[in-house]
C-alpha cells in the first residue's frame, strides 16, 4: 500500500523539555491508526507538528511523497490534512452551518448554493442537520464533537486526525462517533485516532502506536500492543 | 445599489451646503463627525472583524497628520498628495503592526500598539523640521477649489474619505476576507485548520485599517491651521474611536457609522452647550452603559428587537 504520511525522526522541544524525541512513523493510505499513550506523552504535540500548528526543530514530515515542512498550517489543510481539536474550538459567533462554510470556501473554493448544499449534506450525514441554523454556543458537548468532525470533513481531507473526539462522552455517544469515523474510512479517508478510551481505540484501529515520554515504545495490532509489557508499564506503572 | 445612491445623495447634499452660505460652525463640527466615521470604521476592520484591539489610533492619526505636514513643507504638495502619502505610510506602519500579531495576541497586542503612540510622539518632538515640541502655525489657503473657504473643501474631502472607508469596510465584511477574519477572531488555530491564511488576512486588515486611520489624520493640520505633538498624539482619540464601534455594534459595518455619528454629535453638542471638559464624560458614561446593557451595541439591540 502507498504511504500517505511519513514522519521521519521528528523532535520537538519546549525549552529544556523534549516533548517528542526522534519520532518516526508511516501511515498508509486508507489505514485506521490508533495513537495511544499516557497524558503528556506527546500525542497532541505530534499532531500539532503534523498539522503545522507547531514547528518541529528537526526531522521531516512528508505527505503524499512531498515534504510539507515549509508549509504553514492552512496550506497543509489545503493539501488534505484535517484535524479535530481535543477541546472543541467552534467559531462561536457563527451558526453550525456557517462553521462548515469556512473550510468549504477556503479549502474547496465553494460559495453560494453549492457550498450550502454541500454543508447540509455533511450535517445530515453526521446527524446535525436539525441544528444547522443554531449558534454553536447552544450545542451540547457531543454535538460540539460532531461539529469538529463535520468541519474537518468539509475540508475534504485525505487524512483526518481525530484528537480525542470521544473524551467525556457516554456509551451510545461513543458508538455514534465511532460509526461516523468508520463511514469516513470506508470512503477512503485515512484516519489517525488519538484516544484514551481503550475499548474504542482497540476496536477501531488496524494498527496502534503507543507513545511514552516523547518516544514510540511499541507498535503493532491492538492485541499485540495491549500485551506489550512496556505499554502495560507506561499505563499501569511498575 | 441602495448604498451608492445614499452616498451620492449625501455627497451632493454636502457639496450644495458647502457652496451655500450656511454658518461656518456647521462645517467645523461636521468635519469632526465625518472624521470620527472614518476613524471608527477603520478601527473596526481590525478590532471588530478580526478581534485585534488597536489602541494605537493616535499614532496613526499623528503619523498621517505629520506626513501631510511634511509633504506640505517639503514640496508644497496638494491635499490629495498629502492624503495619499499619509495613507501609504500608515498602511506600511499597519503592516508592521500586523507582523506583531505573529507573537502577540489579546491584551499584549493592544499594549504594544499603545507603545507606538509614544514612539511616534517622541520622534516628532525631536524633529525640528516638523515643528518639534512647540508645534507649528500654518496658514490655510483662502479658498478651496470651487468652495468659498478651504475648510468647506476639507469637509467635502472628509466625506469622500468616509464613503471610501465605509465602502471598503462593507466590501471586506461581505467578502471572503471578512468571513476569514470572523473565523480567526473566534479561534485562530481552528481557522488555520479550516484553510484560512490567518497571517495574510491579519496583515491585510492591519494595513487597510492603518491606511484609513492615516488618511483621516492627514487633513488635520490644515483643518486646525496649527499642529503640535501633544494634542495630535492624544490617547483620547483612541478612547472615542474604540467607543464608537462598541456603542454602534462591531459585527456590521453600519455599527461604527451609527456610533460615530451619535457619539461625536453628542460630544460637539455638549462641548458647545455645557463645557468642553464634560464631553469626555459623555464617552465614559455611554461606554459603561452600552457595555453593561447592550454588549452588541445598537446593531445588536436592533437584531434582538427584530427577532423577537
Amino acid at each position: 500500500m502507498e504511504i500517505l504520511l511519513k514522519v521521519d525522526s521528528v523532535t520537538k522541544r519546549f525549552g529544556g523539555f523534549t516533548a517528542l524525541n526522534a519520532v518516526s512513523l508511516e501511515v498508509r493510505r486508507g489505514e485506521r491508526l490508533g495513537l495511544i499513550g499516557p497524558n503528556g506523552s506527546g500525542k497532541t504535540t505530534l499532531i500539532n507538528c503534523i498539522s503545522g500548528a507547531l514547528i518541529n526543530e528537526s526531522g521531516g514530515i512528508s505527505f503524499n511523497g512531498r515534504s510539507i515542512m515549509s508549509l504553514p498550517a492552512y496550506q497543509r489543510t489545503r493539501q488534505g490534512i484535517a484535524r479535530s481539536f481535543q477541546i472543541p474550538r467552534p467559531f462561536r459567533s457563527m451558526t453550525v452551518i456557517e462553521n462548515l462554510l469556512i473550510p468549504l470556501a477556503y479549502v474547496r473554493g465553494f460559495s453560494g448554493g453549492k457550498a450550502d448544499g454541500c454543508a447540509e449534506q455533511i450535517l445530515t450525514s453526521i446527524g446535525l442537520a436539525a441544528k444547522a441554523n443554531q449558534l454553536c454556543s447552544h450545542l451540547t458537548q457531543v454535538e460540539l464533537r460532531k461539529l469538529e468532525l463535520a468541519r474537518a470533513m468539509a475540508a475534504e481531507p485525505q487524512l483526518l486526525i481525530s484528537d480525542e473526539a470521544m473524551a467525556g462522552l457516554a456509551g451510545t455517544e461513543i458508538d455514534e462517533v465511532l460509526s461516523i469515523l468508520h463511514t469516513l474510512n470506508k470512503k477512503g479517508i485515512t484516519i489517525i485516532m488519538i484516544e484514551h478510551i481503550m475499548q474504542a481505540v482497540m476496536s477501531f484501529s488496524e494498527r496502534v502506536i503507543c507513545l511514552d515520554a516523547g518516544q514510540i515504545i511499541c507498535q503493532g495490532t491492538p492485541t499485540e500492543v495491549v500485551a506489550d509489557p512496556y505499554v502495560q508499564r507506561a499505563y499501569l506503572g511498575d | 445599489m441602495k448604498f451608492w445612491v445614499t452616498c451620492a445623495v449625501l455627497l451632493s447634499g454636502v457639496v450644495a451646503l458647502a457652496v451655500s452660505n450656511v454658518n461656518n460652525y456647521v462645517f467645523f463640527a461636521g468635519f469632526v463627525v465625518l472624521q470620527s466615521i472614518v476613524l471608527a470604521t477603520a478601527w473596526n476592520i481590525l478590532g471588530g472583524y478580526a478581534g485585534y484591539v488597536n489602541f494605537g489610533i493616535p499614532a496613526f492619526i499623528g503619523a498621517g497628520a505629520y506626513t501631510a505636514l511634511g509633504m506640505h513643507l517639503w514640496i508644497d504638495a496638494s491635499l490629495i498628495i498629502q492624503i495619499l502619502a499619509a495613507s501609504l505610510l500608515c498602511g506600511i506602519v499597519g503592516f508592521l503592526v500586523g507582523a506583531l500579531t505573529v507573537r502577540l495576541r489579546g491584551i499584549f497586542f493592544s499594549i504594544a500598539t499603545v507603545a507606538l503612540v509614544f514612539i511616534f510622539e517622541t520622534i516628532v518632538m525631536n524633529t525640528p523640521f516638523l515643528g518639534g515640541a512647540a508645534g507649528m502655525q500654518l496658514s490655510r489657503p483662502e479658498t478651496g477649489g470651487v468652495f468659498p473657504t478651504y475648510l468647506r473643501m476639507l469637509v467635502v474631502v472628509m466625506l469622500l474619505l468616509a464613503i471610501v472607508a465605509v465602502a471598503l469596510a462593507r466590501y471586506v465584511q461581505d467578502s471572503y476576507i471578512g468571513k476569514g477574519l470572523k473565523a480567526l477572531r473566534d479561534s485562530e488555530e481552528a481557522a488555520e485548520c479550516c484553510g484560512v491564511p490567518t497571517l495574510k488576512l491579519k496583515l491585510l486588515a492591519c494595513s487597510l485599517s492603518g491606511a484609513l486611520l492615516g488618511a483621516a489624520g492627514a487633513p488635520l493640520p490644515m483643518y486646525l491651521s496649527y499642529i503640535e505633538p501633544v494634542s495630535t498624539f492624544n490617547l483620547l482619540y483612541a478612547v472615542s474611536a474604540i467607543a464608537m464601534p462598541i456603542i454602534g455594534g462591531m459585527s456590521h459595518w453600519i455599527g461604527p457609522v451609527i456610533g460615530a455619528i451619535l457619539l461625536s454629535s453628542l460630544q460637539q453638542l455638549v462641548t458647545v452647550t455645557i463645557s468642553s471638559e464634560l464631553n469626555v464624560l459623555v464617552v465614559g458614561v455611554l461606554l459603561v452603559l452600552f457595555v453593561v446593557a447592550a454588549p452588541d451595541g445598537i446593531v445588536g439591540l436592533y437584531k434582538r428587537w427584530k427577532s423577537s
